[in-house]
């Protein structure tokens, strides 16, 4: 499936379903996601374009020598739950991550037609296999919890909760 | 009086690290393995199969086995006719940030709990026990916060029930759900006080899956046939594959009280020990 998604693309997506992403993901986790809403809130600029964005929940280790990324498997999504209404609202349209999700983020998720995916939970090694690119984005000064773009290919997913709200789980 | 160098220490803990990290424990693997055997539902068996692949892939390129390489947890038991030459503390951190640094694992660890600014490697959480001889055993366990975070702890009363005890701690890995990375070991700690059955609960992740608890090990088969019929299963999609292993660890306690805490591992249960 290539990025960037398109409503009819999101709309066809199911819950349960497997699919292979290509394309560009943005890794934020817990603190970038309190720096995103607080530039929202106070109308300050973005470090990158929410629109179409889709948000990967992870914070990879080091690189090693010859490597493109570490181990970067999915962090735990419901730390992320209070903000991702705002940042769906601002028009993200799907994030990757692990574990359920809030009913007011299910929500936001039927109301602004996005896609939450799951990514292999504790497979960092395995996964950083289909990232091709890394480019650091902003918050350097949170180390691991900085936000990268990620040039990603065939990167393995679950549809766990879909554009209508129905759930994997 | 046996000395040995803080230096020795120190290189023990860093070697310790980086192979908890990269080379999941033989016992793990294997518990997986036979879950994977077992296992009838289709999406679980493929999630199985990516995990046992990932171990393969982290063992052959070096990379760590998952992204959250932990906060290490140090267990240190010290054999009373040992000297320490040199700062103890101070090598087991340094011994941490060695490891840590020389295998690209994470810098997860921040010094002030509430200002959270500029994530290190260290310090470690350091317990140290004292034993006989002129040996020291070092443990370092790496725990993932995923799984900590869903951590219980509960003060029954002492007429408390053993029924009402299982419920708590099927209730504590229900209520984790897909959350901490299921198939899960579940660490138990029973007895003592409230931080010392967190310890204990702790100290439970340290031992070979399957190898039962000499009073309580009927009690531990129980709660695993009770935790997996949860049917939570790999990522919590389902599955047979629930709980990989139960390990409860007792000690003494007092007369008003009855303390038991939970300790969940996701089944990137890392540890590795040494004897110097």
């Amino acid at each position: 499936m290539i990025f960037p998604f398109t409503e009819e693309n999101i709309r066809n997506l199911k819950a349960s379903e497997e699919i292979l992403l290509s394309g560009i993901i943005y890794v934020a986790r817990d603190q970038a996601h309190n720096r995103l809403i607080e530039a929202i809130k106070k109308k300050r600029s973005l470090p990158f374009d929410l629109k179409g964005a889709v948000i990967y929940y992870c914070g990879p280790t080091k690189t090693p020598k010859g490597k493109i990324i570490g181990s970067c498997g999915p962090t735990t999504s419901s730390r992320m739950d209070e903000f991702t209404p705002a940042l769906l609202k601002a028009g993200v349209k799907g994030m990757i991550g692990k574990g359920s999700r809030s009913k007011e983020v299910v929500a936001a998720i039927r109301k602004f037609k996005a896609v939450y995916f799951l990514a292999y939970a504790g497979c960092g090694a395995l996964l950083s296999k289909y990232v091709r690119k890394v480019t650091p984005v902003a918050y350097k000064d949170l180390g691991p919890e900085a936000i990268l773009k990620l040039e990603v290919k065939g990167f393995p997913l679950i549809v766990g909760i879909d554009s209508r709200g129905k759930s994997a789980y | 009086m046996r000395i040995i160098a803080a230096k020795k220490m120190q290189d023990a803990v860093a070697d310790l690290c980086i192979q908890a990290n990269l080379y999941l424990r033989r016992d793990v693997l294997s518990e997986l393995k036979r879950a994977y055997k077992r296992e009838k539902n289709k999406r679980a068996k493929d999630i199985l199969r990516a995990i046992i692949e990932n171990a393969r892939i982290a063992k052959n390129e070096k990379l760590a086995i998952c992204q959250d390489t932990g906060m290490p947890v140090v267990f240190l038991e010290i054999g009373q006719e040992v000297g320490i030459k040199g700062d103890l503390k101070a090598a087991v951190d340094k011994g941490i940030m060695e490891g840590y640094r020389k295998a690209s694992l994470r810098n997860s660890i921040i010094k002030n709990p509430l200002s959270r600014k500029t994530p290190g490697y260290s310090p470690a959480v350091i317990h140290t026990k004292i034993a006989k001889g002129n040996k020291v055993k070092i443990a370092v366990l790496p725990k993932g916060f995923g799984c900590e975070n869903k951590s219980q702890l509960k003060m029954f009363k002492p007429t408390a029930r053993i029924e009402e005890i299982k419920k708590f701690i099927i209730d504590s890995v229900r209520s984790a759900g897909p959350d901490a990375c299921p198939p899960y070991v579940v660490g138990i700690g029973i007895g003592g006080t409230a931080d010392y059955a967190g310890l204990l609960a702790k100290k439970a992740l340290l031992r070979k899956l399957g190898a039962r608890s000499s009073e309580l090990g009927g009690l531990e088969i129980n709660l695993l046939t009770s935790i997996n019929k949860l049917n939570i299963g790999p990522m919590g999609l389902g599955g047979k594959a629930t709980c990989l292993a139960v390990a409860i660890e007792t000690y003494p306690t007092h007369i008003a009280g009855l303390p038991v805490a939970v300790n969940i591992s996701c089944h990137a249960l890392r540890s590795a020990e040494k004897i110097v």
